[in-house]
């Protein structure tokens, strides 16, 4: 059952990654757009981007082994 | 290499690879002859990730094959009908069962289980112990390096504010160093998250956690190997400290957002059915945050030992399959 579960781990990296990645795109864009609300921006990217990544991680766990 | 920069940054972060890895200990090499490489690394690791009842700082293997662990042990309080203390030198690192009165116990993977005076462990079909585990209080690696962190945060806090009151408001010494990061958390994350109005109360909270984890993030890195912040744990009780304070001071626009988030921009017929959906999902966010948080900082610290645990098992490994001995330092 090794392939499976290096698979699914694969597939929530891409997820993740993809997730994260827009999230960063965005604030980018968002802050080009507003740069006067980059303190606001960069506080509500990073706690989003966290959230995603917590999520990512228990899904990881839960590909692991034993 | 033309760029000096660079150079001065792969020396440095050479010297903190270095630093990291020599404490792991060579103990191994005595040992590895009777294992496969697999289980051998994930016995490795796993040594490095768990908690343990006495703090060692490295160990090594003399000419003559026997293991020396340098480190200090720690008390092991355990309750087994009454309290029973004794010291973790007991166990030998393991090695020997522990006499308390006439009770034995032994360690195994890094837990006390009580046994009889053999120290016979008993296992089921899927090779899990089945003695009796006493309820174990002891003041383990994790709880000094939380304690030691608590009294510099103390020592160092509280002599930053008298050298503030000193000085009028100015920094000084270490206090320069300190000030951004300070300055950071009120301007960028109190303010900016909680507003002008009520900021302030949150502040004391916020800084505290952030100190507090930093340093044990930082300490993690050091030679002592201890992984506070990766011990599921320690980020559980964080999150319930987080979660706790958050709904106990949350005020009347924090619960009309949770159970009112439309407000008046439209009549209370056609909020219903989207009330339906919406109201479970905003109670359901207020756990999920948290759980989300503590998941986080514990798989990033736990992998991030992971790594550094391989790297330093590379080394290891290595220098004792080939004979590199001037790889193993303390050996």
């Amino acid at each position: 059952m090794t392939i499976p579960r290096i698979v699914g781990a694969g597939l929530i990296v891409i997820g993740v990654g993809v997730g994260i990645g827009r999230i960063g795109g965005q604030a980018m864009e968002a802050i080009a757009r507003q740069p006067e609300a980059y303190g606001k921006i960069q506080t509500a990217m990073l706690i989003v981007a966290a959230l995603i990544e917590g999520i990512g991680f228990a899904a990881l766990f839960a590909t692991a082994e034993n | 290499m033309r760029n000096p920069l660079l150079v001065k940054f792969f020396l440095v972060s050479t010297l903190f690879f270095n630093a990291a890895i020599f404490a792991k200990d060579a103990e191994m090499v005595s040992e590895e002859t009777n294992t496969d490489l697999k289980t051998e690394i994930d016995d490795y690791i796993q040594h490095h990730l768990k908690d343990s009842h006495d703090f060692s700082l490295f160990s090594y293997t003399d000419d003559d094959e026997v293991t020396h662990h340098v480190g200090f042990p720690l008390p092991v309080i355990l309750w087994d009908d009454g309290f029973v203390v004794f010291s973790s030198s007991r166990f030998h690192h393991g090695e020997e069962v522990a006499v308390s009165g006439d009770k034995y116990y032994s360690l195994y993977h890094g837990k006390i289980y009580k046994t009889d005076a053999e120290g016979t462990i008993n296992y089921d079909a899927e090779h899990h112990p089945t003695n009796i585990k006493p309820l174990d209080l002891s003041i383990t690696k994790t709880v000094v390096m939380i304690v030691l962190t608590g009294i510099l945060m103390l020592l160092l806090f509280g002599g930053l504010a008298r050298s503030y009151a000193k000085n009028g408001g100015i920094a000084k010494g270490v206090g320069r160093f300190f000030e951004p990061i300070i300055l950071y958390i009120r301007d960028d994350i109190a303010i900016a998250t909680i507003g002008e109005k009520r900021y302030k109360k949150y502040m004391p909270f916020l800084l505290t956690i952030f100190f507090f984890i930093w340093f044990l993030n930082m300490f993690g890195l050091t030679p002592a190997g201890v992984n506070v912040t990766g011990n599921i744990a320690i980020t559980t009780a964080l999150a319930i400290l987080t979660f706790l304070i958050t709904n106990l001071t949350g005020t009347k626009d924090y619960w009309k957002h949770l159970f009112d988030p439309l407000g008046d921009s439209m009549p209370w017929y056609a909020k219903i059915p989207l009330y339906v959906i919406l109201i479970p999902i905003e109670i359901l966010g207020i756990f999920i945050k948290p759980f989300s948080l503590l998941i986080r900082l514990y798989a990033n610290m736990q992998a991030g030992h992971i790594v550094m645990d391989l790297c330093s098992f590379l080394r290891i490994g290595l220098a004792a399959r080939c004979h590199l001995d001037w790889l193993l330092p303390f050996h």
